[in-house]
């Protein structure tokens, strides 16, 4: 019996050593992060937006660019929202499904949100770490490019892009990813001179690693604390400066549609007393820029917790 | 020079351009002399120790020599190569010979990285062909070299005191069996009973490994339990370079003789009669160092002399090199 029980002791003993996987930096942040409730309901809350924008369509009954002739022009008597009529956030002005065209508005603006921050986190990033590893003369030439850029009105080179090129969803990824880069790569730099002599990247250089591997092994998994939290934050500025570009009649072309293209609409139509023209889109606007600002802050609680 | 000898630094010097503020872009920089001809020989399986207070070259010459910091002028011979001639990819293949170890445990890291990932480091850049199975073994006979346990492989360098995190950094200099390793203040920042592990780790991976070290500290009694040849540092200048006995036993220069007596020692009856010397005044700037003697300003015996004239490093007796007009 003692010899048994011995026997599991030891084995319970050998699983606990094999079973030795440290807790990372990053599992530890997860777990801050979890703690942190504003953060963690903005998360589900986001993600049951991004969910609805994918489902959503399979429950509605009209196509956002179909039009309903009843509902048309007047849309302040019979477009409001029901259930029956199948319009569920009742129709727009032309008399098309509200529901379906939200829809296709978060898709397009959440779109634009991820794919431009996407674009502005890797090619800052990658920019950024170069240019404060080398240091030196090439550090000077590299930010300097970054300075001339940023002194260039962004709206204005923004707009005649879209002018120039033709309005369409291409071309206001490349507008905004193009320009939108700059901050992220001042940020990478400062964190890059601050990183850059600490003694392990020392001993990488003595090693003989190249400056490429230390760049994308020892710096940027470093770096990537500050860029997922300036990410974050990074989304909504983009949907914002994309809804701008909308209210103002040159973002996204009809019959597609975004959050800001929506907003502007609806705003134009309120005094025929049809709100809920604006605060459909209004509200999916709102709470997803919020919920996109707790988390960026949570996950900078949960990443520097020194600094709290 | 013997056969043995593996390394031979001669008149290494390195200079830092400062500027101060207020300067003018057309202002001429300011040469900081951080490391002023240097010279030692090193043979295999020796340990030079390299004394001297903070901010007297001790780390920029280590740096230097692994060409950390551009040297201005002088040689570092390694097995007959002169290594700052040396282009990048040639310096590349010399890097697996010739590892460090740093004073910060903790910092010389990668807090993203594991163990495992952290140790195989050198041994995936230099051979990247090695099969994982290998550089797993590899990695755990390293492990279990320096005293840590090989199921630790997958934890973080948070996750581990300091005397583990420079047990580490230790397993990774060693795991492509480098001939020399170069410690920068390897204990410095580790309380004293883990000195002594760390230490005495050292020691005995060197003898297994024939290893040859280069231990830079300010600790002297650490410094005279592990090296073989002592070299005093003073802003920048060599000022004593003596076997490790010899230097405890009879130091020559004014400035080693103050750092020796200030060494304490564990017996009150003793420590109280000890007569101390004591060294008066900063150490002077780097930048505009004082003429003939560098010592001279705090130096008791300094005479006219010395300001005109910079003594000349030379051997006083047999394997015992001093640079002072009145040495003992």
């Amino acid at each position: 019996m003692i010899a048994i029980n011995k026997k599991k002791i030891k084995v319970m003993a050998d699983n606990l050593a094999e079973s030795g996987t440290g807790r990372s930096l990053w599992k530890d942040a997860r777990i801050r992060f979890m703690q942190n409730k504003a953060a963690t309901v903005s998360l589900f809350i986001l993600a049951a937006i991004v969910a609805f924008s994918f489902i959503g369509p399979y429950f509605a009954v009209w196509s956002y660019e179909k039009i309903d002739w009843n509902a048309m022009g007047s849309a302040a008597k019979v477009g409001m929202p029901s259930i029956e009529s199948g319009h569920f956030f009742g129709t727009d002005d032309l008399g098309r499904d509200l529901y379906s065209r939200v829809i296709q508005g978060t898709q397009i603006s959440l779109m634009v949100g991820f794919l431009g921050a996407s674009v502005a986190v890797f090619v800052g990033t990658l920019y950024g770490a170069t240019s404060g590893y080398l240091g030196g003369k090439t550090d000077q030439i590299m930010m300097r490019i970054v300075d001339i850029l940023m002194s260039i009105p962004y709206m204005f080179v923004l707009i005649l892009l879209l002018v120039v090129f033709g309005r369409s969803i291409g071309m206001l990824f490349i507008g905004i990813g193009l320009l939108s880069w700059l901050d992220m790569s001042r940020i990478v730099r400062g964190q890059t001179l601050n990183l850059k002599n600490k003694e392990f990247i020392e001993a990488a250089q003595v090693t003989g690693v190249s400056d490429f591997k230390i760049i994308t092994r020892h710096i940027v998994p470093n770096l990537l604390g500050i860029v997922a939290v300036y990410a974050t934050l990074l989304v909504p500025g983009i949907i914002l400066a994309e809804s701008f570009i909308s209210f103002l009649g040159l973002g996204v072309q009809e019959p597609s549609t975004s959050w800001g293209a929506l907003i502007k609409e609806g705003a134009g139509t309120i005094r025929y007393d049809t709100e809920w023209q604006l605060l459909f889109p209004l509200a999916f606007f709102v709470v997803s820029l919020f919920c996109f600002y707790f988390i960026g802050d949570g996950l900078r609680d949960a990443l520097d917790p020194k600094d709290r | 020079m013997s056969e043995h000898t593996i390394l031979q630094v001669q008149n290494l010097k390195v200079n830092f351009d400062v500027s101060s503020e207020g300067d003018m872009p057309w202002t001429k920089a300011k040469k900081l002399q951080a490391v002023n001809n240097v010279s030692f020989n090193l043979n295999s399986g020796e340990t030079l120790g390299v004394v001297g207070e903070s901010g007297c070259g001790k780390s920029t010459l280590a740096r230097a020599i692994v060409k950390m910091v551009p040297a201005d002028s002088g040689k570092v011979i390694w097995f007959g190569n002169d290594l700052l001639a040396l282009n990048k990819s040639e310096m590349r293949q010399h890097r697996k010979q010739i590892q460090m170890i740093f004073q910060d445990p903790l910092a010389s890291l990668n807090p993203r990285m594991n163990i495992g990932e952290i140790i195989a480091e050198p041994l995936r850049t230099h051979y990247p062909k090695t099969p994982e199975s290998d550089v797993k073994q590899r990695v755990k006979d390293v492990m279990n070299k320096v005293g840590l346990l090989d199921n630790l492989v997958n934890r973080y360098p948070h996750e581990f005191s300091g005397g583990q995190c420079q047990r580490i950094g230790i397993a990774r200099a060693l795991i492509l069996k480098p001939k020399l390793i170069i410690c920068d203040e390897p204990v410095s920042a580790l309380d004293v009973s883990i000195q002594a592990q760390v230490v005495n780790l050292l020691m005995d991976l060197q003898e297994e490994m024939e290893l040859t070290l280069i231990f830079i500290a300010h600790d002297l009694s650490i410094v005279k339990h592990i090296s073989t040849k002592i070299m005093v540092l003073y802003l920048g200048n060599m000022v004593e370079l003596a076997n490790s006995d010899d230097i405890y036993t009879n130091p020559r220069h004014p400035y080693t003789q103050a750092l020796i007596s200030a060494v304490p020692i564990p017996d009150p009856s003793i420590e109280k009669n000890k007569k101390l010397i004591l060294i008066e005044g900063d150490l002077p700037s780097p930048v505009d160092p004082p003429s003939g003697c560098v010592f001279r300003t705090r130096c008791q015996k300094a005479q006219d002399i010395c300001a005109i004239e910079k003594p000349e490093f030379k051997e006083v007796s047999n394997n015992h090199e001093v640079a002072c007009h009145f040495h003992d």
